[in-house]
């Protein structure tokens, strides 16, 4: 079969799996979890430095940012000034303008308010970014986010850190067929098989941190993760049969005995 | 808002980092600064009074009185 990759904003990729680096225990275990996964790019938050203790280990340390892209994310901003500012910052910082936006509604559930998610996806696309954006799972939404500049549409399975799994396969697969953009699942996988099930719905990728850092093994569950990831693309790619509602034996009637 | 601070006897100016309060010797440049408080300045990014400061421009720029800097880096996240 030929190499099966996937690109955003013209940049290739082989791994349709993007981890987080945050709620490690440490940044050995994280670099572990990402050796395992195979994932070729892991989001990154920005925040300040600690200046009464600037000799703490750093994730850069551990995670080499020239072997591994960082997607710097927009995680904790609640309005898109606030998440415009972190990007500026996380540009100069790294010198990326592939970048992850999310801009939250609310600390109960985490859901992204698309208004502003909309607004700054406009501002940083002016502005030379591409911005990777988490959304609703909602088709309309999508679209808005495309025409506005997003170079990759990131619907919610469930809410973030909340290992519920894809609560909405049918608006999930709608965002899919009418995206000319990837579109990567962020947020709500819990286990392999939701991986898989986003996969299978023909996601161009997978974004995923606590269902890996939570796991009790998180080494192992990365492992399944990229075994999930690429399972569930094989078998979107293969073309699942069609579902009956009754049996249909696999095995010939002629010839009974 | 760049915050006006009354300027020292000494000349050296009072300046906020990441929310704390410090005082530097007069003519300090951002790269001294940022050598004085321990950082790699090719891990960080820093903002003055809400702009960005280019890399590029850290040995020359002159630390100023009521400067407001955020000094920030990459750490794990989702």
């Amino acid at each position: 079969m030929a190499k099966d990759q996937w690109s955003v904003a013209g940049r290739s990729f082989t791994s349709r799996l993007i981890i987080g680096t945050g709620k490690y225990k440490s940044f050995g275990e994280n670099a572990a979890a990402l050796a395992a996964s195979g994932a070729e790019i892991v989001t990154v938050a920005v925040r300040r430095v600690n200046i009464s203790d600037p000799k703490q280990p750093m994730l850069t340390d551990f995670i080499d940012p020239k072997k591994v892209t960082f997607l710097p994310n927009t995680a904790g901003c609640f309005t898109a000034e606030d998440a415009i500012r972190t990007l500026r910052l996380a540009r100069e910082a790294g010198g990326w303008d592939l970048v992850k936006l999310e801009v939250l509604g609310e600390a109960r559930t985490l859901y992204p308010n698309m208004r502003e998610t909309l607004r700054a996806t406009e501002v940083l696309a002016g502005e030379g970014f591409l911005p990777m954006v988490y959304c609703v799972d909602d088709p309309i939404a999508a679209k808005q986010l495309e025409e506005a500049g997003a170079v990759a549409i990131m619907p919610l399975g469930a809410p973030i850190g909340s290992g519920l799994g894809l609560q909405n396969r049918v608006t999930i697969r709608l965002i899919v067929e009418g995206a000319s953009v990837p579109v990567l699942v962020d947020a709500g996988v819990g286990t392999a098989s939701d991986a898989a099930v986003a996969m299978e719905l023909g996601c161009d990728g997978v974004l995923m941190n606590t269902a890996i850092a939570e796991a009790k093994e998180p080494v192992t569950m990365a492992a399944a993760m990229k075994l999930s990831v690429e399972a569930g693309r094989l078998a979107y790619l293969a073309g699942r049969m069609a579902k009956r509602r009754y049996a249909d034996p696999s095995s010939p009637l002629a010839g009974l005995i | 808002m760049k915050r006006k601070t009354a300027m020292s006897l000494d000349g050296s100016a009072g300046v906020t980092i990441n929310g704390e309060r410090r005082r530097v010797a007069a003519r300090t440049s951002l790269a001294q600064l940022i050598a004085e408080i321990g950082l790699d300045p090719l891990r960080v990014a820093v903002e003055c009074n809400l702009e960005i400061v280019p890399r590029s421009t850290f040995e020359t720029r002159l630390v100023e009185d009521g400067d407001d800097y955020e000094i920030v880096h990459f750490v794990g996240g989702g």
